[in-house]
């Protein structure tokens, strides 16, 4: 069994928070939550027991309801979070567009932007000066080089961003539902960008809410509801079980209403 | 062995970020501002000028020789620790957007935060230069040893850098209620009023238990006396040093999978 032959091998993987202490910033709620015995734990598991695995090359969709987990995934890819349980190996370099621009400073200008934004990448400054000129040029925003990004709009960051994170080659992209701010031109832009990357061998993950990008970009899918994964596999096949959702009868939600009911039983049961 | 090798790989990776972070708090620092970075320079000149001014005439003259470059010894020492500890500090939950949206090795902002501000400390050291020439101050070649001084210190400073920033993660009191302890701290260490001038509890307290005295005492002992610093206070203040910086980056390294809950 190679283990080399995943690009990213999630194993197993449960995500928990405590929701009683999320909150807890200060010392006076330490205090008081400590005498009326509430920093016992109030787990919420944000992905349970989810398993994925990706060999090179491929391109998975994430599809879902909001707060299905799908970015909970994606951050514990990128390694942002540590699975409470389970393990995730990553073989290569992310280049996570969890949220474009998440780098920029607002008061420092394009310019600088772009550098500090290929730093947090992990690019060298040499590597930077190299693509520079093709950043600028995909981005589309050579006359505003030298204005602080806080004049910028969202899709004009939102350009520069994707432009980063995209030009220097990496092994694994990482896009979560990004491009929905830019224009149409530019999200063909992207979308053929992607496809450029995805046939020189780059890895992706694609979150979406437009089923139409997923169907057109990703070869495979994994669907997400509460932190669980309901389907996993070829592209049609899961987006066409998910879009049924829409009908009240079919058997996801009918099995969706019954795990609600058994969970307020459960509540009730417990007052 | 092996996870060294990689710890290293890291950092090198992202040695171009700290470069990049470093001139950012530069350049933005003083960005729209006529003077720039003559600021530096000229801001802890008023200062040493102002308190010059005060406590000239409340302690009498004589007590302190060439009371100006004493004065500015001690407190660019301590400005540098104030600084850079009040900024890294801030520095995880400061980055918080960022940090929850990409993977980067957390410990680079707390860094990036204390050399910045050596940058800028080293840049207020023009400010003694002018002082020390200005007063005659004599110069011995002793003053070419404080960069040792400033090696503690700034291990010193990312010690409690770190240390504070993970605290402040968990207990945003922090940063409110370390202003005054700064406060209280800077009253301790002999900034502005001779040693001797405490009472013999007081002084043998601050002379074993404050590490600012350690660094700010070498310092004086380089620059404004023109020796080389006592063995007790030299090692002390490498030992204070190194030890601050391991206790930094352990709590650091203990507690950082949790930030992200907390950010």
């Amino acid at each position: 069994m190679g283990d080399n032959k995943y690009v990213i091998d999630v194993d197993h993987v449960t995500i928990r928070f405590n929701k009683a202490n999320a909150k807890v910033d200060n010392l006076k709620e330490y205090c008081i939550r400590l005498m009326k015995r509430e920093l016992l734990f109030q787990e919420f598991l944000a992905l349970k027991d989810v398993s994925l695995k990706v060999k090179a090359g491929e391109a998975w969709g994430l599809i879902g309801t909001n707060g299905s987990g799908k970015s909970t995934l994606l951050k514990a890819i990128s390694g942002i979070m540590k699975p409470y349980k389970g393990t995730i190996t990553v073989n290569g370099n992310i280049s996570p567009l969890i949220e474009l621009g998440a780098g920029f400073d607002p008061n420092l200008t394009a310019r600088e932007n772009i550098f500090m934004n290929g730093a947090v990448l992990g690019h060298s400054e040499k590597v930077m000066q190299e693509h520079f000129d093709e950043i600028v040029e995909f981005a589309e925003i050579e006359d505003f080089l030298d204005s602080p990004i806080k004049n910028y709009s969202s899709g004009m960051k939102a350009r520069l961003g994707f432009s980063v994170a995209t030009m220097v080659s990496s092994k694994i992209l990482i896009v979560d539902e990004v491009l929905s701010v830019g224009d149409f031109l530019f999200r063909k832009k992207c979308m053929k960008r992607m496809e450029d990357m995805l046939s020189g061998g780059t890895t992706l993950l694609f979150v979406s809410h437009n089923l139409d990008q997923v169907r057109r970009l990703c070869d495979h899918v994994i669907w997400l509801d509460h932190g669980e994964t309901v389907m996993m596999g070829e592209t049609e096949k899961v987006c066409d079980e998910y879009q049924s959702m829409e009908d009240e009868d079919s058997p996801f939600n009918q099995k969706r209403r019954a795990r609600k009911l058994a969970r307020q039983q459960a509540k009730e049961a417990a007052k | 062995m092996n996870i060294w090798q990689e710890r290293i790989h890291v950092f090198m990776q992202y040695t171009n970020l700290l470069k990049q972070l470093v001139k950012r708090d530069l350049k933005l620092k003083y960005r729209r501002s006529v003077l720039g970075y003559v600021w530096s320079i000229l801001n802890p000149l008023l200062v040493m000028l102002i308190m010059t001014l005060v406590f000239s005439s409340i302690f009498e003259r004589d007590a302190i020789q060439n009371f100006p470059v004493y004065l500015i010894t001690g407190r660019t020492m301590f400005e540098f620790m104030t600084t850079s500890t009040n900024a890294s500090m801030r520095a995880i939950i400061g980055n918080a957007a960022l940090l929850k949206k990409c993977y980067v090795p957390k410990y680079i902002f707390v860094l990036a935060k204390v050399v910045s501000s050596m940058v800028d400390f080293i840049f207020s050291l023009g400010a003694l230069v002018i002082v020390m020439v200005f007063t005659r101050a004599n110069v011995t070649p002793y003053i070419l040893c404080s960069p040792l001084v400033m090696m503690q210190l700034f291990l010193f400073c990312c010690g409690l850098g770190f240390f504070l920033a993970s605290l402040n993660v968990f207990f945003r009191d922090v940063q409110y209620i370390y202003k005054a302890i700064t406060t209280a701290w800077m009253y301790l260490t002999p900034i502005f009023y001779p040693i001797n001038r405490l009472e013999k509890s007081l002084r043998i307290f601050v002379k074993t238990c404050n590490p600012m005295y350690y660094y700010v005492a070498q310092f004086r002992d380089m620059v404004y006396t023109g020796q080389f610093p006592g063995p007790r206070i030299f090692w002390g203040g490498w030992i204070i040093g190194i030890v601050m910086f391991v206790i930094g980056i352990w709590v650091f390294k203990k507690s950082q999978d949790k930030f992200i809950l907390y950010i």
